[in-house]
């Protein structure tokens, strides 16, 4: 599937539209950098070399936004470098000319996380996308930063090994992308996230300065920057390698469908399944608008008569695959599914896949949405639901939930006309709602797409003023003027401290 | 050092930073205490221990999640957990009987603060991958949080994990929320024995690119292996290199053979099987470091890329005596090393530099930990960063000053 079928599919927002959801405030930018806009380009054409730089109006266009389409700025240039060096030098450049940076991987951030500014500098790395070394004695990979999340374990497949995280748009997401976001997927139950599978990175300060954090070794020196980079959105530096654990394959792996008659029965199941000692590979949920959109999509066998479809997918021996689907069919049993369908083979595997990791795509072919991502306590799952649609059907909105059940990460899909602003102002409004129901019953406001501008103004939600006071001065550290991805993560409110 | 406070409360422990912060004094952070002797001598008016801040507050087996009181023994901990069938994965090292102390004294948040994991790093995960979130108090005595109690939480800065390591130099934490894991219901060992320190490190790497999810990896000399209390093995008097699969009872009858099968052609061959009984006190001494007992000599643990460790060992050697205890597949190595006046620090430092990866003092009188970097020296840049953090949580530099390295 290209790019442009996951993404483009959503992006129906003409470009000279006079309206656009307008609740996300983003500053004004600064007229003395866009006035030097051509004598800063003829420089960083001059230092880096003219390939390297877009600056016409239709190069940037295909940067104005990320994946959250509603939201567009066109960037004052492009950067493409192809070194760490290169990414030094226009970093030093900027900052000495107050030029701000935004860095940017493939642009699939689904929460504003890569949005340009018109007075900011885009850099991104996705021309920086080689295997620079592959270990497989110490099973790491040494990479690129642009290398493309699916490209790794592409690397590596044809000896049975793989990258751990695998998030949906890993087709066309960077590494980059995923160490800005400490970005999971459908398999982090077992193999946990981003964070958890990198062991070093080289990163260029806003000063130009390279630094390398971690390495080939298991853990760290001094203080843990390495794990404060990572999920650090592109504030902190500009991250151009990493590397990153590879993993042995399992001898092979198969889903089960589990239908259920309720949403609670299908939640029960899953702490059910987690009690007995087992710890499925991954445990997918849908609700029966999801499980709609994705079967007509995928044709995947998903039952359409359940209210709740749960994918469980066990690894190992056949042996063993066999003995632990018919264990997880037990214990299932109590909760009396509707349906219960072990995978027939690798081709009924990969279209049960297909349809989940389609998922996003299916529902975008049926109408606009606005995906959410809190996450919560699985045992407060029930009544999250229940609210979920109630909050979106008192702003006249439906919804579609598809979500990593082992962690309790949500993705509410709250539908609408993006051709309709009242209805795309109502989307955001129901969105806000939910992630602050989350927060309310323990969780959080993201489980893996990150703050970006999208949640940066309900930050104040979950933390206190001492709380970012203490985060926006480790920003600080790093980028001790502000200048890269300004305007994301913390509410523009929020008092900025001095530098040290 | 004089008085130790003992703080019941968040907001008793930041009453008392507060008194240090206006002060500007410095005051040493503690848990029960077992790790004083570890990091560079420090001078402080006074101690704070969070042994007072005490009591799990949060256990939910169906989410994987609990949270503790900083001040928590671990063994409370593993004891409530193992009475649900769970565990933290990343079996936390015990470094007690190794300093001195006896085993299973440390506290919950002694464990995070200073990222201690055990054999199953390799393949769960290191203390800071477990920990989902935190609460503290920073040496501007004002209460933070950071993280939460759900497995995936992107939400701001991960400043949770940038503590841990941090040795109670940012800040204080009160509670601990961390992700546990079920107790595999099976557990086999394969020792092979009599290896070169380069072809157990093979062994362990083979085995680990396999598919059968081995957890754990260790190599002793035989000098070390006679130091077990584990009679049978001891009595091998050679090389012994550990080999552990955890699973369901079919799973690891399979894997065992499987397993054996794969590594027999590549020509390992001798090798004793050890039962689930004999697994559980063979790595509960890897544990606690038994073969490495507090005694007159320099402790040194070196991390390292694991394929690296027998070169960076020879090459210590060929300076001094020392003994190696090999975990992570080589990737840590506890190096026991003769009583100098350095604790061998110039030549193992040089040794760490040409092989990549960094050392760090455990054991050695306050005289030596006075003399040299007890933690390994920072490239220029990070060390700027490091101090930038310090002044981020402690710019009056009162919580465990100097402990890491002079002025942090």
């Amino acid at each position: 599937m290209s790019r442009k079928q996951l993404f483009a599919i959503r992006v129906r927002t003409p470009i000279d539209a006079g309206f656009r959801m307008s609740l996300i405030r983003l500053p004004e930018p600064d007229q003395g950098v866009i006035s030097r806009r051509d004598v800063i380009i003829k420089d960083l054409e001059k230092l880096v070399g003219v390939e390297m730089i877009i600056s016409d109006e239709d190069g940037r266009r295909a940067y104005e936004t990320d994946a959250l389409t509603a939201y567009t700025r066109m960037p004052l240039a492009v950067a493409l470098p192809k070194t760490t060096e290169d990414v030094a030098t226009i970093l030093r450049y900027c900052r000495d000319n107050g030029v701000k940076v935004i860095a940017r991987g493939a642009g699939t951030s689904l929460c504003g996380g890569a949005l340009p500014a018109e007075d900011a500098l885009v850099v991104s790395v996705s021309k920086m996308n080689r295997v620079l070394e592959i270990d497989y004695a110490n099973r790491t990979a040494r990479v690129e930063a642009g290398i493309t999340n699916l490209a790794i374990s592409g690397a590596v497949s044809k000896d049975g090994f793989f990258y751990a995280p695998d998030p949906s748009s890993q087709l066309a997401c960077t590494l980059a992308g995923n160490l800005a976001m400490n970005s999971g997927g459908a398999h982090c139950l077992k193999y946990g996230v981003t964070t958890n599978n990198v062991l070093g990175l080289k990163m260029v300060l806003m000063t130009g300065e390279i630094v390398e954090l971690g390495g080939g070794h298991l853990d760290s020196e001094g203080y843990d920057l390495l794990a404060l980079t990572i999920g650090s959105e592109g504030q902190f530096g500009i991250v151009t390698e990493a590397t990153v654990r590879i993993l042995r394959a399992a001898e092979g792996a198969r889903p089960m469908l589990l239908g259920f008659g309720s949403s609670e029965a299908a939640g029960r199941c899953v702490s059910a399944i987690i009690a007995s000692g087992i710890i499925p590979v991954a445990m997918e949920f849908m609700d029966k608008p999801a499980i709609h959109v994705c079967e007509s999509f995928a044709k995947a066998g998903y039952p359409l008569d359940v209210e709740a479809l749960l994918i469980v997918e066990v690894e190992g021996s056949e042996a063993e695959i066999t003995a632990l689907l018919n264990r997880i069919a037990e214990i299932a049993r109590p909760f009396k599914p509707e349906t219960l369908l072990v995978s027939s083979g690798a081709d009924q595997s990969a279209k049960i896949w297909k349809g989940r990791k389609a998922a996003f795509g299916a529902i975008g072919r049926i109408s606009d949405y606005y995906c959410m991502d809190g996450t919560i306590p699985l045992g407060r799952l029930p009544e999250v639901l229940v609210a979920i649609a109630r909050i979106c059907g008192s702003h006249g909105l439906k919804v579609a939930n598809i979500f990593h059940a082992g962690d309790g990460n949500l993705h509410p899909l709250i539908l609408y006309d993006a051709n309709d602003p009242d209805q795309a102002i109502k989307a955001e409004e129901a969105g806000a709602e939910i992630l602050k129901l989350c927060v309310e019953v323990g969780g959080c406001l993201t489980g893996e797409h990150g703050v970006g501008i999208e949640k940066r103004d309900l930050m104040g939600v979950q933390f206190t003023e001492i709380d970012l006071a203490l985060q926006m001065r480790i920003k600080t550290v790093f980028d001790p003027t502000w200048m890269l991805n300004p305007a994301k993560v913390f509410p523009l409110s929020a008092p900025r401290p001095q530098a040290a | 050092m004089s008085d130790t406070l003992k703080p019941a409360t968040d907001w008793e422990l930041a009453g008392m930073i507060a008194t240090y912060r206006d002060r500007r004094t410095p005051i040493e952070i503690c848990g029960s205490g077992t790790k004083r002797a570890i990091g560079r001598p420090t001078q402080t008016a006074a101690a704070i221990s969070t042994q007072s801040l005490r009591g799990i507050t949060l256990y939910e087996p169906t989410e994987l999640v609990m949270s503790a009181r900083a001040g928590t023994p671990l063994s409370q901990v593993e004891a409530e957990l193992a009475a649900r069938g769970q565990m933290l994965a990343f079996e936390p090292i015990d470094l007690g009987p190794t300093t001195g102390n006896t085993a299973g004294q440390q506290t919950i948040g002694a464990v995070f603060a200073a990222n201690l994991s055990g054999a199953r790093r390799i393949s769960a995960g290191a203390a800071r991958d477990h920990l989902l979130g935190m609460r503290g108090v920073n040496g501007l005595a004002e209460e933070f949080k950071s993280g939460g109690r759900v497995m995936k939480n992107v939400t701001g800065y991960d400043v949770a994990r940038g503590l841990c390591g941090s040795w109670g130099t940012l800040a204080v934490m009160t509670e601990v929320t961390f992700k546990v894991l079920p107790w595999p219901e099976d557990t086999a060992t394969l020792v092979y024995t009599g290896l070169t320190d380069e072809l157990a490190t093979e062994l362990m790497q083979s085995a680990l690119g396999t598919p059968f999810e081995v957890s754990g990896t260790a190599h002793l000399s035989a000098g070390l292996a006679r130091r077990l209390r584990h009679d049978g093995l001891r009595g091998l008097d050679t090389p012994l290199t550990a080999l552990r699969l955890e699973n369901f009872p079919h799973a690891v009858a399979y894997r065992r053979e499987a397993l054996r099968e794969q590594l027999k052609a590549s020509g390992f061959v001798k090798v004793v099987e050890l039962d689930a009984h004999d697994s559980a006190s063979f790595w509960n001494e890897m544990r606690q470091l038994s073969v490495l007992p507090a005694g007159r000599t320099h402790l040194w643990k070196i991390s390292t890329t694991p394929g690296k460790g027998p070169k960076l060992v020879a090459a210590v050697r060929r300076h001094m005596e020392a003994e190696a205890l090999y975990d992570w597949s080589g990737g840590l190595v506890w190096l026991e090393v003769p009583e100098t006046a350095d604790a061998g620090a110039a030549d193992i430092r040089r040794a760490v530099a040409t092989h990549g990866g960094h050392a760090t003092l455990i054991r050695a009188e306050a005289s030596v930990r006075a003399a040299v970097d007890v933690f390994h020296p920072l490239s220029p840049a990070v060390e700027r960063l490091a101090r930038g953090m310090k002044s981020a949580f402690d710019p009056y530099g009162i919580l465990n000053p100097g402990r890491m390295y002079s002025g942090l």
